[in-house]
């Protein structure tokens, strides 16, 4: 299992290296200027001195290859940079705005693993029922409505009924406080983004968890051990439940590294000062640094995700490690 | 370069914008305390350096930390010659031959940081806007040409010395961004205030969350007396429009103060009576229709008067008031200005007859004549709704009546620049946005790029020089009216080197308990709060 976890871990630098290069050349790629930009917002004309001044500032007039390496030694010294658009640390930047990123995909997750996994698997033991035809048409619904849509329509539902209700329209603040500062507070902000992002999830998950339990119930030993007279909880619990849920480990994994940077628009329907509406800020302001540092956490993320459902796999199913 | 200058006295001589609120407003006595929270259209500014920057989103985060030479009078201000004091101790009168004004500012004023202001830091700031140092940028910097020299001969006296007599000073010195810093900090690092907020004006920092919020809170030791009347204030960036109008109906937020578009102020309205009180006012800012001169068929006059002669602003402006923020259709003068074109005047001009029909025709005898009927091209835009999109929109209808096949490019604002300063587009849909009122230098916009280099028509046109500068050195206001009469139809008419849209009208939603702040004819203006109050 060591051996395994070290092989994993060391296959990360590769990757890492790679996604970097990437991001580098694409953003390169992006037609115009940041010290354009900066300098002649609001359509001021911009004085070529005064470019090659902030070209200089912000290390552009080095070789790319250069700012290439620089971007790479920084990365994995943690050293992210000043953002090129604020003049403000990188991390600093991003450590604003990660909690409530973070807040909401961990909500959601939650909200989606609670919803997903007991309906999934009431669908599959249902399976042709009604219960399964309503779990599959709420299911089905989850994937077929965007979550941005469906976030629009749930603050206008708050608003119209409070208004209704109470006689005066009602919707959650829209101002973000750390959860040790104001816990209701800090949930009244996250809660309702975290439940339009969290019913997607939970339908994919949903439907995940259903075929999976359907292919696992047909398997020669959940007969066996009907077949032998155990108790069809401990059937469902222990053998049945246990194996589906393997394909779904690397779902929840993999869409929840997505939330942390995915978010982008329901960041902007509820006004959440988040990763996603960063980014989408950097790549508008072509603010090289954050926008490579922000993709790079995503695919950190993204990688240290899948090296954990890869050892979850590992632990649930001694067969993965021992192949 | 030319920037700013001649005579505008006789011209602004009168409070032309057409300010409405719907609610009267009686007089009433400020109350103290309450923390105001209020919408910022915009995510976090670039910088705060109100110097350097152009963005509403700077002046509305950071103005109310900040005082300034002269004002726009805040309780009055849609006029364009009331203007007042802020750390002066009295508006001077010009000497020697109207060139130069001697200001004395106030003592006993601090910034935050505790540091007494003196004429030193007025002047260490207008030096920095003026004549910034290398590696600093000034964004108004041209504005200030005119400035020959700056003196400070004590701690309580600020001299400007221009190069020539202008009306045109005042309004330019009394502009919004010009926030006064601390000389000790500007000696140390003239790009400190880019990242940092510390003035001395009505509020003083309490926080801001990158691209979240800013708070201020009350500066006890504000020198204009029982100023400010609020405890503090929350701004809250929020660049989504349906994010703000939900704030302020569910009363998360006060109101906003950049501008909303009809369809929302209806929707607030019906949905909160009298709970919300909405000004609206003209605004020193319209959409430009560019063809790039440089680009065939552009480059003939034909072409550009057919573009201007298919378009029928007389019957678009109610329409489109109804559904985008513009209302008021106008020459290269803010509507009301007395150096505007009345309607008459108007009538003359190409894209501006009363008969459309008659004025069409023309344009498609001048497609043929260049044979250039069914003429293609592209309008290029900027991705922004309010009002850029649907004036876009409803001018490809317009062209469409005269034979013309137009496809819109929209861009983000990035890319949108960079066409323009590249030349790299057929026609462009512009915005020409301004803050004090100040005809002379806001029509600079019409003068070619070698002389104002933010003119992006690729045209060359010295008789328009000439005439402009005639304009300039006109110390008679009716004589100086008949040129920019002249300037307007050569720009419009003869040449149409550009075309001016209807005017944008800016409406402003505030919650009824809110006191005290009034609509100029630009979201620049009127920004450090400190007459607001809450009537709670």
């Amino acid at each position: 299992m060591h051996r395994y976890i070290v092989n994993r871990v060391l296959l990360l630098i590769p990757t890492l290296v790679g996604a970097a290069a990437v991001v580098f050349v694409l953003m390169r790629l992006i037609p115009g200027d940041i010290c354009v930009l900066r300098l002649g917002s609001g359509g001021m004309s911009v004085n070529p001195r005064a470019i090659a001044l902030c070209h200089a500032e912000l290390g552009l007039d080095r070789p790319l290859i250069v700012q290439f390496l620089d971007f790479v030694w920084g990365f994995f010294r943690l050293d992210f940079g000043i953002s090129m658009w604020s003049g403000k640390p990188v991390a600093e930047e991003i450590a604003a705005r990660l909690p409530i990123s973070l807040e909401i995909a961990v909500l959601a997750t939650v909200i989606a693993i609670l919803i997903a996994i007991p309906l999934g698997t009431i669908s599959a033991l249902k399976q042709n029922s009604w219960i399964d035809h309503v779990v599959r048409t709420v299911a089905i619904a989850g994937i077929a409505t965007p979550s941005f849509w469906l976030g629009i329509v749930s603050l206008l539902a708050v608003l119209s009924i409070s208004h209704a209700v109470f006689g005066a329209p009602w919707m959650p603040p829209i101002d973000y406080v750390p959860f040790w500062q104001d816990p209701l507070h800090n949930l009244s902000v996250a809660i309702l983004p975290a439940l339009t992002v969290g019913y997607r999830y939970s339908a994919v998950t949903m439907r995940m968890t259903r075929s999976a339990m359907l292919e696992v119930l047909r398997e020669d030993y959940i007969r066996t051990a009907r077949a032998k007279g155990l108790v069809e909880r401990l059937i469902v619990n222990r053998h049945a439940l246990k194996n589906a849920l393997l394909p779904v480990v690397t779902l929840i994994g993999i869409e929840f590294a997505f939330l942390i940077g995915g978010l982008v628009v329901t960041e902007q329907v509820f006004n959440i000062n988040g990763v996603g509406r960063l980014l989408v800020l950097a790549i508008q302001n072509q603010d090289y640094t954050l926008t490579q540092a922000l993709v790079m956490l995503t695919v950190t993320i993204f990688v240290l995700a899948n090296l954990v459902v890869d050892l979850l796999y590992a632990w649930l199913d001694p067969r993965i490690r021992f192949a | 370069m030319i920037r700013k200058s001649g005579l505008v006295a006789a011209g602004l001589g009168a409070v032309f914008c057409v300010a409405t609120v719907a609610a009267p407003a009686a007089a009433e006595t400020p109350k103290r305390g309450g923390i105001l929270t209020y919408m910022i259209p915009a995510d976090a500014p670039p910088s705060f350096d109100g110097h350097r920057e152009t963005t509403f989103a700077t002046v509305h985060a950071a103005a109310p930390f900040y005082s300034v030479l002269i004002r726009v009078h805040p309780n009055n201000p849609s006029s364009t010659t009331d203007f007042v004091c802020d750390l002066c101790t009295e508006m001077p009168t010009p000497t020697d031959d109207g060139k130069t004004y001697t200001f004395k500012i106030r003592q006993g004023v601090k910034f935050h940081d505790g540091t007494p202001l003196t004429a030193y830091d007025v002047a260490a700031s207008w030096r920095k806007i003026i004549s910034p140092p290398e590696g600093v940028s000034s964004a108004r910097q041209s504005y200030y040409a005119i400035v020959d020299k700056l003196e400070t001969p004590d701690q309580a006296t600020v001299v400007f010395r221009l190069k020539f007599a202008t009306g045109a000073f005042l309004p330019a010195l009394a502009d919004p961004f010009t926030w006064i810093y601390e000389k000790a900090i500007l000696d140390k690092d003239p790009h400190w205030y880019e990242k940092n907020i510390m003035g001395s004006g009505p509020f003083k920092l309490a926080g801001y969350e990158i691209g979240q919020s800013i708070k201020g809170v009350r500066n006890p030791d504000y020198y204009h007396p029982g100023q400010p009347y609020l405890d503090g204030f929350t701004g809250i960036f929020a660049p989504k429009q349906a994010v703000r109008v939900d704030a302020i109906r569910a009363d998360r937020a006060a109101g906003e103060f950049r501008g909303l578009p009809p369809s929302a102020r209806d929707q607030l309205q019906q949905e909160l009576g009298d709970k919300v009180v909405m000004q609206s006012s003209d605004w020193n800012c319209g959409n430009v229709i560019t063809p790039n001169h440089k680009k065939k068929p552009f480059d003939d006059v034909r072409v550009r008067r057919a573009l201007t002669l298919a378009i029928d602003q007389w019957h678009g402006a109610p329409a489109l008031a109804k559904i985008a923020n513009v209302k008021t259709v106008g020459g290269i003068v803010f509507p009301g200005s007395p150096l505007a074109a009345t309607k008459e005047e108007l009538q003359t001009l190409a894209g501006y007859w009363p008969d459309i029909e008659k004025s069409r025709a023309e344009a498609r005898r001048l497609l043929k004549e260049a044979g250039l009927e069914g003429l293609a091209f592209e309008l290029l835009n900027r991705n922004i709704d309010q009002p850029y999109k649907f004036v876009a929109t409803w001018l490809i209808d317009e062209w469409s009546k005269v034979g013309l096949r137009v496809t819109q490019r929209v861009v983000p604002t990035g890319p949108w620049y960079e066409s323009m300063r590249s030349g790299n587009f057929d026609v462009v849909v512009e915005a020409s946005c301004n803050s004090v009122v100040n005809p002379l230098l806001d029509v600079q916009k019409y003068l070619p790029h070698t002389v104002f280099t933010e003119n992006y028509g690729n045209y060359e046109d010295q008789q328009l020089i000439d005439l402009y500068q005639k304009m300039l050195r006109e110390t008679d206001g009716a004589k100086q009216r008949a040129l920019m009469r002249d300037f307007e139809k050569r720009v419009l008419d003869t040449e149409a080197h550009e075309m001016v849209m209807t005017y944008w009208n800016r409406i402003i939603p505030l919650r009824s308990y809110v006191k005290g702040w009034k609509i100029g004819p630009s979201h620049y203006l009127n920004q450090d709060l400190a007459n607001v109050w809450l009537d709670k």
